[in-house]
């Protein structure tokens, strides 16, 4: 790990002063960060220590039913406080379903959307990397890149984004708070991740400085809670990252859907919101017909970024399967397994 | 840079003098405070050995700057045993085979403390194997491992049962 300065400042804004100076990174957990400090992939300079910022770590519902998180509320926390898992089920799942329970004690609400690609390439300081080195190539396209990225890719970088939590997070709309040297703004989570075109190293939409505060889900997104589920496909039971994974969510009244949310994730450098998808399920009934024809949507502008071709039609699969269990209703308790896709009835076990 | 923090491990209050940022809280227990009972394993929050309580909850010591834990309250495998006396989940180890090696072993100890604490898991043996996936056994203990769980959950509860008679 490389030298650095370590600052504890007592306010967001002295955060955000100090942190604008080029060099600079923000600390809650760690848990990534730290990681990458000890490979080597990242070497700040100055290391701002935000855990004991006052203010960050409520979780305030508001009178309309929206909900404001504070940034370093932990993901367990959160997965687990019982209003929140019982209005926004699917977020509770891809949380319990992310990492370790040592990490998600530790991993924080804000830290969990700012983390970076798990690409062993980025993380490699020896390989060329476009993200981590602009400009040095990428060792990905022509390297192992099974788990790679097959929406949104470029020449340039083919890296997924890894996150669980911000999946049902860009399909329920949510929506970051911002400090930054000018004040304050939202940023939605569907804007926050960047593509990574020509400029991989531009990861988020966050300027220089910024921080973010807190995530708000909107009073709306709690009208599918009773048909919700987060499903991924992984390379092992438990404690491992997603192959692909997807979140649906759907309103149902009369035989037909009313209302439609889907989004993917391990397939693209962001979490990936398919609106065809959304739009041709509004108003059809809940039929395999209807969820094969929006997982064809949903992947109609999927190509391979190498040995990775089967990710499309397991994502295909995964679309249909997490639509017909959010159909069968979100489960009473969470399951055993959060998230898996073979465990369709609570008492199933697998992994003995 | 040196700085001074202050935490309080297994129940003692100590000041702490901090020369280098950083210091995880793994080096800080392993190499300056001689506590050697949390292991580096991988180093990087994927295998659990290093695992330690702060504030009461299970994390990865290997993947937090001591700096940052200022005022913390830490408890690790040395603080659980009242002399002699076992802590019930490190009773259960013994009498469950949950280990062969043993160098994984105190860090499944305090997960199997924390997960304990934190009432999650019931007495499914599915979830307890679910919430102890952040710890990685080389030898294969995983069987006996799962029920020392669920037998010191029980002894716990009702120790507790008993003591509130």
């Amino acid at each position: 790990m490389n030298r650095f300065e370590y600052v504890r400042p007592a306010s967001v804004q002295e955060a955000v002063t100090a942190a604008s100076q080029p060099g600079s990174v923000y600390l809650a957990a760690g848990t990534n960060l730290l990681d990458l400090m000890k490979l080597g992939a990242a070497r700040p300079e100055r290391v701002i220590d935000i855990t004991r910022l006052p203010g960050l770590g409520e979780i305030d519902w508001r009178p309309d039913g929206s909900v404001r998180i504070g940034a370093m509320v932990r993901n367990s926390d959160l997965a687990y406080d019982e209003r929140f898992a019982r209005t926004f089920p699917v977020v509770a799942e891809a949380l319990l379903s992310g990492a370790s329970a040592q990490l998600r004690n530790a991993a924080t609400v804000g830290g969990n959307l700012m983390q970076q690609t798990r690409c062993a390439y980025f993380q490699d300081v020896a390989s060329a990397c476009n993200r981590r080195a602009p400009g040095s190539g990428c060792d990905a396209r022509e390297g192992e890149n099974r788990l790679h990225a097959v929406l949104g890719w470029s020449e340039s970088c083919i890296a997924t984004h890894p996150s669980d939590f911000c999946v049902p997070l860009v399909a329920l709309d949510a929506v970051t708070e911002v400090a930054g040297p000018n004040g304050m703004r939202d940023v939605a989570i569907d804007a926050l991740h960047a593509l990574p075109g020509e400029t991989p190293e531009r990861e988020t939409a966050l300027q220089p400085g910024e921080l973010i505060t807190a995530l708000k889900l909107p009073s709306d997104a709690a009208a599918f809670a009773d048909h919700a589920r987060y499903l991924k496909v992984r390379e092992r039971t438990s404690f491992a990252f997603a192959v692909v994974s997807a979140a649906a969510a759907l309103r149902i009244d009369g035989g037909k859907i009313q209302s439609a949310r889907l989004a993917l994730g391990g397939v693209a450098a962001k979490p990936w919101r398919a609106r065809d998808a959304e739009a041709v399920l509004e108003n059809a009934p809940p039929t395999q017909e209807a969820f094969a024809k929006a997982a064809e949507l949903a992947l109609s502008e999927a190509r391979p970024s190498g040995k990775n071709a089967f990710k499309i039609e397991l994502a295909r699969r995964l679309i249909v399967r997490a639509l017909s269990l959010s159909t069968e209703g979100t489960p009473e308790a969470m399951p055993a397994l959060p998230a898996s896709p073979f465990a369709t009835v609570p008492s199933a076990n697998h992994a003995r | 840079m040196s700085f001074s923090i202050s935490l309080t491990i297994n129940g003692e209050k100590r000041a702490i003098a901090l020369d280098d940022p950083r210091v995880t809280l793994l080096d800080l227990l392993r190499e300056r405070l001689h506590l050697t009972g949390a292991k580096k394993g991988c180093d990087r929050g994927q295998c659990g050995a290093c695992t330690v309580l702060v504030d009461g909850r299970r994390i990865n010591s290997c993947l937090t700057l001591a700096a940052s834990l200022d005022g913390a309250d830490i408890t690790t495998v040395e603080g659980l045993a009242n002399g002699d006396d076992l802590h019930p989940v490190q009773a259960a180890f013994i009498a469950h085979d949950g280990l062969q090696c043993g160098y994984c072993t105190p860090g499944q100890i305090m997960s199997a403390v924390g997960l304990i604490a934190e009432g999650h898991a019931g007495d499914d043996p599915e979830r307890v194997r679910e919430l102890m996936s952040g710890n990685i056994c080389r030898c294969g203990a995983y069987k006996g491992i799962t029920e020392a769980v669920l037998d010191a959950q029980k002894t716990l509860k009702d120790g507790k049962r008993r003591d509130a008679a």
